[in-house]
């Protein structure tokens, strides 16, 4: 495994992400159409929303994460692009690195501004900005490194759109519990200590990574 | 249960049922009707939870089999991707089903029982209660993994590996919910610390005895099923197969015949 090789399949489907403008013309508006839904399901009590915000805010990015692995996926299969990787000399799990990482780095995007617009719309203040950055870096890697592996297993089998979210979305349930305690706390919204959180998605971060790297070569062959 | 497979003169097994589950079902007959007596009308109620407690002679052994039928999931799981045995596979399979029905039957009657005894159907701060839940839909998804039409081979690779992870994210969402709320109701095990009463202790034992043979019972005739099921998939492929190469040796032998005759 090189990093070379893993920058290289992240360039790639970055480059690809460009080009279609998916990302921009369809991923982040439904991130605003998203905030704007759960203003009308809370009422117009900016109280409530200020408090659920943490939480409202990591629901969010667990669907858009579902829009953007399915992307990372079709990529893979347009084309025969996977069978393509696979006859290049790139370890498995140098492609499984490399697509979590472009996953990761377009999450990150989208979470910036699903940030700001929830920050103005929904009347929130930042008390501790370190922690919610590296929370947030810290369970992005996680979705992104989850959501690849899930995104192959689900590959290849006709109804993906309806199983991937009932396969991945209770595997993130540690995420979307850690990261929003993680959040409450730098909003000055719940009272916890924020960093306690920060062990725990580590630990998720650094097993899905390993199980991916181990995982990805056999289930990407049988894709 | 006894359920017919194949033709009564094929040398493979037709059916279900064997002396040994015979012997489970007829010790089920009797063990279901007299764990109802015993939980219904010779056990004594409870001094804090009045008649509730007869719900925890199912609640507690359904809970205790659910995560054991899990456990064994990971270990066919892990048997799987070893030996890539079908046996294994098959046994994986087999335990999950059974696992989420006895989690589902957790769930409902400990929503039950929470009702009279905590005054609510379900509380988001308790540990347990919300790991079950989540241990629960991971394995619906294992099921539904489990039903997408798939060559044996992947589907079987792929089932595995979900299975696993789903064991592994057990520990750290109990410790994730653990945190978020760092509380339970569920009160300590009555077990060790010696108040039951005897007649109490004796039913729960009875309980945990009939259910642990309900598993064994389920899992030996799921696991034929899920193996007879295979296997009848195996001669469909086959037959169609064949069929094909039927119709393709037929359709040269024609192109030939025509050939020749030009």
């Amino acid at each position: 495994m090189e990093f070379r090789d893993v920058w290289a399949i992240a360039y790639k489907d970055l480059r690809i992400e460009l080009r279609s403008r998916v990302l921009t013309n369809q991923i982040a508006p439904y991130t605003l159409l998203i905030v704007v839904l759960f203003g009308f399901a809370l009422d117009a009590d900016t109280r409530t929303l200020r408090d659920t915000g943490p939480g409202l805010f990591w629901v969010a990015v667990l669907l858009i994460a579902l829009l953007a692995i399915h992307r990372a996926v079709k990529i893979e299969n347009d084309d025969g692009a996977r069978e393509r990787i696979l006859l290049t000399p790139v370890s498995p799990s140098s492609v499984f690195l490399g697509k979590s990482l472009a996953l990761c780095i377009q999450l990150f995007v989208l979470e910036i501004l699903l940030f700001f617009v929830m920050l103005a719309l929904f009347d929130l203040s930042v008390d501790k900005p370190l922690l919610i950055c590296l929370s947030a870096v810290l369970a992005t890697i996680g979705v992104a490194t989850a959501g690849t592996l899930y995104g192959v297993i689900t590959d290849g089998v006709g109804v993906r759109e309806t199983l991937l979210p009932i396969l991945l979305l209770p595997v993130l349930a540690p995420i979307a519990i850690g990261a929003t305690r993680a959040f409450g706390d730098a909003f000055g919204r719940v009272d916890t200590d924020g960093w306690a959180w920060f062990g725990l998605l580590a630990v998720f971060a650094v097993v899905y990574t390993v199980l991916g790297m181990f995982a990805y070569g056999q289930l990407m062959e049988d894709a | 249960m006894r359920i017919k497979i194949m033709e009564s003169n094929d040398s493979r097994p037709n059916a279900t049922s064997s002396r040994s589950t015979r012997f489970l079902g007829f010790c089920l007959t009797l063990g279901v009707p007299t764990l109802v007596l015993f939980a219904f009308v010779f056990s004594p109620k409870d001094d804090t939870m009045e008649d509730a407690v007869r719900l925890l002679y199912i609640h507690v052994p359904v809970a205790i089999f659910s995560y054991i039928a899990f456990g064994v999931t990971a270990i066919g799981s892990i048997g799987y991707l070893w030996k890539q045995s079908r046996w294994w596979d098959t046994t994986a399979h087999a335990s999950a089903e059974i696992g989420v029905i006895f989690c589902g039957l957790t769930l409902v009657t400990g929503s039950i029982w929470g009702r009279p005894t905590w005054n609510t159907w379900w509380e988001w701060g308790d540990v347990r209660l919300v790991t079950t839940l989540v241990m629960f839909l991971m394995f619906i998804g294992y099921l539904a993994l489990r039903q997408v039409p798939a060559s044996f081979e992947v589907r079987a690779k792929r089932a595995a590996i979900v299975g696993i992870i789903g064991t592994i994210n057990i520990p750290i969402v109990n410790r994730s919910v653990e945190w978020w709320e760092n509380s339970t109701l569920h009160q300590q095990s009555s077990l060790t610390d010696g108040n039951l009463e005897d007649l109490t202790l004796f039913t729960w034992f009875l309980g945990t005895l009939v259910l642990g043979i309900a598993y064994l019972w389920l899992m030996i005739h799921r696991f034929r099923v899920g193996w007879l099921a295979t296997e009848h998939e195996a001669l469909s492929y086959g037959a169609a197969i064949d069929e094909r190469q039927a119709e393709i040796s037929l359709h040269n032998s024609e192109n030939l015949g025509e050939d020749g005759s030009e």
